[in-house]
């Protein structure tokens, strides 16, 4: 059902959500960037309506609300083992067209790919997505070349329009907060992209034999291994186990999962000194082809949604984007 | 649901002293086992580490265990009449029946015979299920060599080549890589021939070419592959090669349906 309302009813109807949901969206912390005097753009807790950063694509993607970059399995004292509790409230999860699709990514792995996870799926349950709608496209994302520009799969749409907000509900569930006299009911359909500024044509003919291109070695060589394509991808699910100790008492620790970069050193090694993947070409082909191929063939639709995230935070400005359109021209 | 991350505590039963630096644990475990599967073990403090099984009882497992890392040196330290904690079985481990009445060929390098040392133990006490077996396990020195009590059944029932690298002056056994005894085995029916080899992955690509020298056939070949399998759950990604992963799709693989797998 559509709507729209004023922005005072929209914080009302905010502050109503807010006691039953834990409402995460894009925000910008200023003076956080990377590099000194630069803001980022992330997900937090939001309390009102007007900390959400609308106008811009977050550098992070939403993956956090659902996977913890730390996240405790359970907490251990000698023999017992505890498993953390999950938030009473639902989630409420802003997030755009191309991350939505992401989901879709993310259930893939943890609910489909061998056991069901049990972490993501007890959050993933309460989860409820609203989509933020993009009027134009952002710098790098090439969401329409991955058919990922649009989508029916949100729970809410809303969108501000001024002085006005217009929401599309489509989830019973929450249309019981836009049943004031102030909302009126007209036609909102979600904004999206029809054109980005880059574009990717899709390789159709890779096979193992792109696996030895020369062009990973030649990206390699200028690739550092900082793993930040990995962590602002809405579609990178890796970790890592660990174990640590509480300084104050070693007998008492948790063991817990931590984001992982498969471009980082140490991503393969096993113990006793074998590991698999030694250069950052190997690594990068890894990457590449697990994200436009490997996925697909496992799960039948592309890794990457196209975001273009990945492309915006390389500090190597390694185009990714460059990568797929050269292995479309050489492989075909 | 089940939260397969929560480790069970299991005692050890038993330890099996190999060389200073492999020790086999017997595990106190009963529930659906097989070869080639593995166990995620882990002692709370120092992390999880992925242990073949090498050895299945009605109320164990035996898990062989180097001591080469973090988890693994904890666990020599602090075994004794202790437990540790373990999940799993993980991966698909390997099916007997892909073997019962054929020519059986078992090439392993080092601790690589732990995955395969269950199918060994089945033909050894059942001969008669295959039309012969072979065993060639290769190590580095006298010192290295593993499950020593084994190989004595294992020669009385089964054709066992056991090698080293190197060995010194005056030394009396098999000397050689194991690839050294591939060309020499006596084989009846290659048709009928089944090969597994595990191991460090330098000594399965030329096992892998000594084998089809013979005029193998690349689906009569099984092997184990040995990746960093940090959940064992398909979830965190450590072992994947191109679209398969180890955790979940192996660790045991058909040689014709694996030979593209790059890392």
């Amino acid at each position: 059902m559509g709507y729209q309302l004023s922005r005072k009813t929209a914080d009302e109807i905010f502050g109503r959500l807010k006691q039953d949901y834990d409402i995460f969206a894009p925000k910008l912390y200023p003076g956080e960037g990377c590099f000194s005097d630069t803001d980022v753009i992330r997900y937090g807790k939001v309390g009102s309506l007007d900390e959400i950063e609308w106008s811009k694509r977050s550098d992070y993607s939403f993956k956090e609300a659902l996977l913890a970059v730390n996240e405790v399995l359970f907490y251990f004292t000698e023999k017992e083992t505890r498993v953390p509790s999950c938030t009473d409230k639902k989630l409420l999860i802003f997030l755009r067209s191309c991350d939505l699709h992401a989901v879709k990514r993310l259930d893939a792995i943890y609910l489909n790919n061998g056991p069901e996870d049990f972490y993501y799926k007890r959050l993933r349950e309460k989860a409820r997505f609203v989509l933020m709608g993009c009027s134009e496209t952002c710098g790098t994302g090439f969401c329409v070349s991955m058919g990922t520009n649009r989508t029916e799969e949100y729970d809410l749409y809303l969108k501000p329009e001024g002085e006005l907000y217009r929401a599309d509900c489509r989830l019973e569930e929450l249309q019981r907060y836009f049943l004031t006299e102030e909302v009126s009911v007209c036609e909102a359909v979600p904004d999206y992209v029809r054109e980005n500024k880059e574009k990717v044509t899709f390789p159709e003919k890779l096979s193992t034999e792109t696996f030895s291109n020369p062009l990973w070695a030649e990206y390699g060589s200028r690739c550092i291994g900082c793993g930040r394509c990995n962590s602002v991808c809405p579609t990178c699910t890796c970790f890592t186990m660990q174990d640590i100790t509480y300084r104050d008492n070693e007998n008492a620790g948790e063991r817990r999962r931590v984001w992982a970069s498969c471009q980082v050193d140490g991503y393969t090694d096993i113990a006793g000194g074998n590991s698999f993947r030694k250069t950052q070409g190997e690594k990068m082909r890894f990457k590449v082809m697990h994200k436009i191929y490997d996925f697909e063939k496992r799960f039948g639709y592309p890794m990457c949604v196209g975001c273009g995230r990945c492309d915006e935070v390389c500090p190597e400005y390694i185009s990714y984007v460059n990568i797929i359109n050269r292995l479309a021209k050489e492989e075909g | 649901m089940k939260n397969e991350y929560i480790p069970f505590p299991a005692q050890v039963k038993e330890i099996i002293r190999h060389t200073d630096i492999e020790y086999t644990f017997r595990m106190s475990y009963e529930g659906e086992v097989k070869p080639g599967q593995f166990f995620e073990v882990s002692i709370p403090k120092y992390g999880e580490a992925p242990i073949s099984v090498s050895g299945i009882g009605k109320d164990y497992v035996d898990l062989t265990i180097r001591k080469v890392g973090r988890v693994t040196n904890r666990i020599f330290e602090h075994y004794e009449g202790n437990s540790l904690l373990m999940r799993g079985p993980y991966g698909n481990g390997f099916d007997i029946e892909n073997f019962r009445g054929k020519e059986v060929v078992v090439v392993a390098g080092g601790t690589g015979l732990s995955p395969v040392k269950g199918i060994v133990d089945y033909f050894s006490a059942n001969p008669q299920d295959a039309e012969k077996v072979t065993l060639i396990a290769g190590f580095k020195s006298p010192e290295d060599i593993l499950f020593k009590e084994d190989f004595k059944e294992w020669e009385k029932n089964l054709q066992v080549f056991k090698t080293v690298d190197t060995a010194p002056e005056g030394y009396e056994g098999l000397t050689g890589m194991v690839t050294k005894y591939i060309p020499d085995l006596q084989i009846d029916d290659i048709e009928n021939t089944v090969f597994i080899t595990v191991g460090p992955p330098v000594m399965i690509r030329f096992t892998i070419m000594e084998i089809l020298k013979l005029g193998a056939a690349e689906s009569s070949i099984w092997i184990s592959h040995e990746r960093k399998m940090c959940c064992g759950l398909g979830k965190c990604g450590h072992c994947k090669m191109n679209a398969a992963y180890v955790c979940l799709d192996g660790p045991v693989f058909n040689y014709a349906e694996s030979k593209d797998l790059i890392d």
